[in-house]
C-alpha cells in the first residue's frame, strides 16, 4: 500500500502528520515504512530518529566525449533535448546539471565517441527505529534535480508493507513522482488564504493524476471555515484536524511525536486512518 | 567582422535586450558591408539551458564579438572556447551600441554572470 503526504504550500504540515501516522500504524503492529522524499530538506529523521542501517549513493550517467575519436559533427548537441551539449570550434562542452541522463547523445553520435560515465547526485538512508523502517533521500547541495533521487527511494517500497511517503512541497516534477501510483494522497493544508491557494493547486494535481484523496486541516482554529467551504463546494472529504496550540508547536520544535505525547492527538490520527482505510476497502 | 547584438526588435534601430539567453531575436551586423540578419533565438522558448542553446547559435555564426547586457557561466564557457569577446552594451538602440563599440566606449565581459536554475 502506498499513501502519499502532500500539500502545496511548505510548512503546512506535512512531515507532522506522516512521521506521526507511520508511528501509529507501526505501534498497532502494521509493517511500516516512512519514506523521506523531500529530498532538498529532509527533516523527517529529525522525529522518528531512526539507527541509520544502510547509505546508497544515488548516480546519474552522464555524456562524455572522446576527443580522439570525436570529429565536431554536433549531432549531440542537436539532438539534446536539454541543451546539455555544446560544440565549439574545437571541442564539445558537457553541461552536467542540465543533463537529464537519457542518453540520446551516445546512440546519435556517429563515430562512437560518446561514454556514459556516473555523477553522484546525492544518496538515500535506510534505517530503523523499533519495527518502522524509516528511509530518507538527500540531495547534495547546488544540485539542480531531485527526481532521480526520489526514483531510487521508490525502489525501496514493497507491497506488503504500508509506505507513507512525505513528499516535497509544490507541484512540480519532483512531487508528480512523489505521488504517482499512489493509492491515496493526504492533502494538508492550514486555515489560511495562503494555504487554500495552494490547496487548490494540489487538489488539482492530485484529481488529474487520478489519485483518491482527502484533506487534513492543520494549525486548525476559528478560520477553518476558509478551508471548510471550499472541501464542501468541491466535495471533498475533511479527514481530520490537528489544533494550532502552543503544546503542540512546542513539542514539534523539540522533535517529538504527538501521538506519543499528545492522546488526543493519538486519537486524532487513529480516527484518520480508519477513514483512510475505509477509502481504500471500496 | 560580424557582430552579434541581443534585440528586442527586428531592425537596427531597437534597442538592445540585455539579456542574453532569453533574448527574442539575436542580430548579425557586418561591419564592412554594414548589412545585417535577423535570426530568432532559439533559447527565448527553451524549457532548460536557454544560455546553452543561444551560445551555440550565435557559435554557429562565427562572429568574433557579441554585445549584450550580461553572460551567464554557461555561455560564456562556449563564446570563450570560440575566441568571441562579449561586450557589455547599454540600453539604447543596436546603432548607437555599435557606434559606442567602435569608439571603444563598450566595456569587455571578463566575468560570468549569476547561473539560473
Amino acid at each position: 500500500m502506498y499513501i502519499s503526504v502532500l500539500s502545496g504550500k511548505g510548512g503546512t504540515g506535512k512531515t507532522t502528520i506522516s512521521t506521526n501516522l507511520a508511528t501509529s500504524l507501526a505501534l498497532k503492529g502494521n509493517k511500516t515504512r516512512y519514506l523521506d522524499f523531500d529530498v532538498e530538506e529532509p527533516n523527517g529523521f529529525i522525529f522518528l530518529k531512526p539507527v541509520v542501517e544502510k547509505s546508497i549513493d544515488v548516480n546519474m550517467e552522464v555524456p562524455v566525449v572522446d576527443e580522439n575519436l570525436c570529429n565536431l559533427c554536433g549531432a549531440c548537441a542537436e539532438h539534446c533535448n536539454f541543451n546539455a551539449l555544446a560544440v565549439t570550434a574545437k571541442k564539445v562542452l558537457v553541461f552536467e546539471k542540465l543533463c537529464h541522463s537519457c542518453g540520446l547523445c551516445s546512440i546519435v553520435c556517429p563515430t562512437g565517441a560518446i561514454k556514459e560515465v556516473a555523477r553522484t547526485i546525492g544518496k538515500i538512508e535506510i534505517g530503523r527505529n523499533d519495527d518502522l523502517i524509516a528511509v530518507r533521500g538527500i540531495l547534495d547541495i547546488g544540485e539542480p534535480m531531485g527526481v532521480p533521487i526520489i526514483k531510487e527511494l521508490k525502489k525501496q517500497m514493497t507491497d506488503d508493507y504500508i509506505n507513507i511517503v512525505d513528499a516535497p512541497p509544490g507541484s512540480s516534477c519532483s512531487v508528480v513522482n512523489s505521488i504517482e501510483d499512489s493509492d491515496f494522497s493526504i492533502l494538508v493544508t492550514e486555515p489560511t488564504k495562503f494555504g487554500l491557494h495552494d490547496l487548490e493547486i494540489a487538489v488539482n494535481v492530485v484529481k488529474q493524476m487520478g489519485i483518491p484523496f482527502g484533506i487534513i486541516i492543520n494549525k486548525s482554529s476559528e478560520d477553518d471555515n476558509i478551508i471548510e467551504e471550499y472541501c464542501s463546494r468541491e466535495k471533498c472529504e475533511i479527514l481530520g484536524k490537528i489544533p494550532f496550540s502552543k503544546e503542540i508547536a512546542t513539542k514539534y520544535s523539540k522533535g517529538e511525536l504527538l501521538v506519543k505525547k499528545e492522546p488526543e492527538i493519538a486519537e486524532e490520527i487513529d480516527r484518520i486512518i480508519v477513514k483512510v482505510m475505509g477509502r481504500l476497502e471500496k | 567582422m560580424k557582430i552579434c547584438l541581443t534585440s528586442k526588435g527586428k531592425d537596427m534601430s531597437s534597442e538592445l535586450d540585455l539579456r542574453f539567453g532569453r533574448c527574442q531575436q539575436f542580430i548579425i551586423f557586418d561591419t564592412e558591408s554594414k548589412e545585417y540578419d535577423v535570426i530568432e533565438n532559439s533559447g527565448f522558448s527553451s524549457a532548460h539551458g536557454a544560455g546553452v542553446s543561444a551560445a551555440q547559435q550565435v557559435a554557429n555564426e562565427k562572429v568574433s564579438v557579441v554585445i549584450t547586457g550580461s553572460l551567464g557561466p554557461n555561455a560564456m564557457n562556449i563564446l570563450s572556447a570560440d575566441e568571441i569577446k562579449g561586450f557589455i552594451g547599454k540600453s539604447m538602440s543596436l546603432e548607437e551600441n555599435i557606434k559606442a563599440y567602435e569608439n571603444n566606449e563598450l566595456s569587455e565581459i571578463t566575468k560570468a554572470g549569476k547561473a539560473h536554475h
